[in-house]
């Protein structure tokens, strides 16, 4: 089968999809977005994790034909602006995590990236204030990492919702 | 593999009445698992996410809300907290927030896994499912779903397309035992509404059975010892009493995640707790306007 969608703003067209197979696969495999990491295959580590119409969803638990005619916005997305790859400006969430020393493996990372993307378009992006500890706990609860054992990360993301608020001293990067 | 995907539920009906085989897929938590890992190959996929008014909720003439079979969790938690306390209770207790975007109560049902962590509320508080196929749409209380292990009063032409909650009229309250808050199978779950117009007390348990299973003799213990005119604490005996009998409920088994044993202890450990937060709102509302 057939299946449009429109990637990172992008309308694009995978052929000969097998109606089974998920949308990671075909980020992957038929549109050459890697960036979105196979793992568990099913919804435990969220290294898959997507935006499908501005929500959240771990991409290996939507079948392709589910994202006919939708909105994904994958980790290759988050960063804006002109250029190609990494000559684009990193997204506030990117560059914290590399601040931050957030980053050992790197598999997990894209996940959490857009799961933190996410978790402060819901709070500070939305006028709210700066995400508790609890709260970023709760959102990434769903993103396993192995390696770093998540102090930093969360130190990335206090760090990327400061800067999202101008409150960080050390100013803004992003 | 066919693919399915009707943007009408009478397209979705005529689908299925001509499949009957067909696996109705909406938030793929469970669908995917079984084809990412190739246990499973069913010659027909039935999307639902396209059909509109399964993913509205609405509130009916009695007050109560008819929930679209579609709706996921994650609006269930900001949406339907006054309305459905119980089963918001338990959604948040649901995997991850990627996981409660995707996730629906008629893939809960549709899969009638005994460790679904939606059913026990819809058991406590009396929810009705209701079943559409083109012959029509008939309503089956949750308390007459499930029939064995992951069997159901569904037919292989109908399709789950809501569940009716009965408006609350008391408190209601969902406890869960897992290694940790997020990402956990339930070891075991309890859910326990009071319901004070009818003066009866709805259970659920989770994971400790072939199906979700209802405690009735810990429902009618409750019911008979609870002071529905002037609440007030109930005796220690009581509240142990009450924990008794729902473990004494239970049909647990020793898997991976737990023993049965231990699944009975935690039963009635969480039976006696969620009795007394639900004792103390009681007494709360009860209670007259300073």
């Amino acid at each position: 089968m057939r299946v449009n969608i429109n990637v990172n703003g992008q309308d694009v067209t995978a052929d000969d999809v097998w109606p089974g197979e998920s949308l990671l696969y075909v980020l992957r495999e038929r549109l050459g977005l890697p960036g979105s990491k196979n793992a568990c295959e099913q919804g435990e580590c969220g290294s898959c994790t997507v935006y499908l119409d501005d929500v959240t969803v771990c991409s290996c638990m939507v079948a392709a034909g589910q994202a006919e005619g939708r909105e994904v916005r994958t980790v290759e997305g988050l960063a804006e602006g002109p250029g190609k790859g990494g000559d684009r400006p990193l997204n506030t969430v990117q560059q914290a995590f590399l601040d931050a020393g957030a980053v050992q493996c790197g598999f997990c990372t894209p996940g959490l990236l857009v799961q933190t993307d996410d978790l402060l378009n819901r709070t500070v992006d939305a006028g709210r204030p700066a995400p508790t500890d609890p709260e970023i706990r709760e959102a990434l609860a769903g993103n396993l990492c192995r390696c770093t054992g998540y102090e930093k990360i969360l130190d990335a993301v206090r760090l990327a919702a400061a800067r999202r608020t101008d409150t960080d001293p050390a100013g803004s990067t992003a | 593999m066919r693919f399915l995907s009707p943007s009408t539920l009478q397209e979705a009906l005529e689908a299925k009445a001509e499949h009957p085989d067909a696996v109705p897929i909406t938030g793929g938590t469970d669908v995917m698992v079984e084809l990412n890992f190739d246990k499973r190959r069913p010659d027909t996929l039935l999307d639902l996410t396209r059909i509109a008014e399964l993913s509205r909720w609405e509130t009916t003439d009695d007050g109560g809300t008819r929930l679209g079979a579609a709706v996921p969790y994650s609006r269930i938690i900001t949406e339907l907290s006054a309305p459905a306390p119980g089963l918001a209770k338990a959604s948040r207790t649901v995997a991850s927030p990627q996981i409660r975007n995707r996730g629906t109560v008629g893939g809960n049902l549709g899969g009638a896994s005994p460790a679904g962590d939606a059913l026990p509320p819809l058991l406590a508080t009396d929810a009705v499912i209701e079943l559409a196929s083109t012959r029509g749409t008939r309503r089956v209380k949750a308390r007459d779903y499930f029939l064995s292990f992951r069997t159901t009063a569904r037919r292989d032409d109908e399709l789950i397309t809501a569940i009716r909650l009965p408006a609350p009229t008391g408190p209601q309250h969902f406890a869960k035992i897992g290694t940790r808050n997020a990402m956990v199978i339930a070891v075991t779950s309890f859910a326990l509404a009071l319901n004070t117009e009818e003066r009866t007390v709805g259970t659920g348990i989770g994971s400790a059975g072939p199906t979700p299973l209802r405690a009735e003799a810990a429902e009618d213990f409750l019911a008979q010892e609870i002071d529905w005119d002037a609440p007030g604490p109930l005796p220690e005996a009581t509240v142990r009493r009450f924990g008794e009998l729902v473990a004494a409920a239970a049909r647990p088994i020793d898997d991976q995640r737990g023993s049965a044993a231990y699944r009975r202890h935690a039963l009635s450990v969480m039976a006696r707790r969620t009795l007394t937060w639900s004792i103390t709102d009681y007494r709360k509302e009860a209670a007259p306007c300073a």
